[in-house]
């Protein structure tokens, strides 16, 4: 009995930081399960990717890699570029996530951008322990997630008007995230890099053949371009100041998705 | 259906384990209190705005701007989108207004 008394304080104390993800997730989840009905998978694929994968734009284009030939280290090898940026959650998080124990496992599991950025920023309230509050934070974005994507799996046979179109929300959703990185970051030789190698790797290889040679490209170009893009970089004299600049930026950035 | 359901299946575990390999290696490779390469700072600070950049190019890619409506629709969905963000800076009301807008457009302009 105590212990469910303090799960619900914990849960309780942790639900008014992630409404602006709630509302979020229950409309792109409610989204993505519509996406995945009238691609032609029943309900329980929307459920199921939104239960294992939990990374919203994978499971979006997940539902466009079901559709098109069986290609799964293409999906992979995209999977890993699209989320690269966990990499950089997980470093931020090392020292958050320390003495989590057991839990530790489902935090690094759930670890979205936007169970990120509330987890990397807000202090749970006094008297709640901070690893259950960021499990909470974890577990209640999550299902809002689940939610919605499992409402659109089963109720979009039911929606009766024309959804030709709907898939275009990926499309805005990526040139929302691209616009917000860009308004934030200061150095933006990266957008038109990428921008520049997709495409001309579109051109030269097709459209169903560029991805690959994109994601090389631009680590190349990115590779080459590290020192004059470092040093264009205010105040980056050594890696400890570095590494400093490097948490707030992901910390500003994160801000702006909640 | 193009895929069998185990092909399906196989395509669903790639993206979870890509995945969870970009959130579980930090915590592996980096053991608290051991300096990150700064080769991987770096990489992280300007790789997500490329691969957005690539993310949006790749959505896009079926789009044929030699043939009508030339990407018309898929033009002025982005432009709303930008703008609607751009005015009020809320992720959400930008994509749902970016997608009515293209909905609306292949649907009754463009159909």
């Amino acid at each position: 009995m105590k212990q469910d008394h303090s799960t619900l304080k914990t849960l309780y104390a942790a639900f008014p930081s992630t409404i602006p993800i709630m509302t979020a997730f229950l409309f792109l989840g409610l989204t993505y399960g519509v996406l995945v009905n009238v691609s032609g998978f029943p309900w329980y694929y929307a459920t199921l990717m939104a239960l294992t994968i939990f990374a919203g734009s994978v499971e979006f284009l997940c539902v466009h890699w079901l559709i098109m030939p069986f290609h799964p280290l293409q999906v992979f090898a995209l999977t890993l570029m699209v989320n690269a940026r966990h990499l950089f959650y997980g470093i931020s998080m090392l020292d958050r996530y320390k003495g989590t124990g057991w839990r530790k496992l489902y935090l690094i599991f759930g670890l979205c951008d936007e169970t990120f950025s509330i987890n990397y920023t807000i202090e749970p309230p006094a008297g709640i322990d901070r690893t259950s509050f960021m499990t909470a934070v974890t577990a209640l974005n999550q299902s809002y997630w689940v939610v919605g994507a499992t409402a659109g799996g089963l109720f979009g046979s039911y929606l009766t008007f024309n959804m030709q179109g709907l898939g275009f929300v990926l499309t805005a959703m990526f040139v929302v995230i691209f616009l917000e990185q860009w308004l934030k970051q200061k150095n933006r030789a990266a957008a038109y890099v990428g921008f520049g190698v997709s495409l001309i790797c579109l051109l030269a290889f097709g459209s169903e053949q560029f991805i690959i040679p994109t994601m090389l490209g631009i680590l190349g170009v990115l590779t080459l371009l590290r020192r004059p893009l470092e040093d264009k970089l205010p105040a980056t004299p050594g890696p400890e100041s570095e590494s400093g600049a490097a948490h707030s930026r992901v910390n500003v950035k994160e801000e702006g998705n909640a | 259906m193009t895929q069998t359901l185990t092909e399906q299946v196989l395509t669903i575990l790639s993206c979870v384990a890509a995945t969870m390999l970009t959130r579980f290696i930090p915590f592996l490779l980096f053991p608290p209190g051991r300096p990150t390469p700064a080769y991987i700072q770096y990489l992280g600070r300007h790789l997500p705005l490329a691969v957005f950049a690539l993310l949006v190019v790749y959505c896009l890619r079926q789009v044929d701007p030699l043939m009508a409506p030339y990407g018309t629709p898929e033009l002025l969905g982005i432009a709303i989108t930008v703008a609607l963000h751009l005015w009020l800076r809320q992720m959400l009301i930008s994509i749902a207004g970016g997608t009515i807008a293209y909905m609306l457009l292949v649907q009754w302009v463009f159909s």
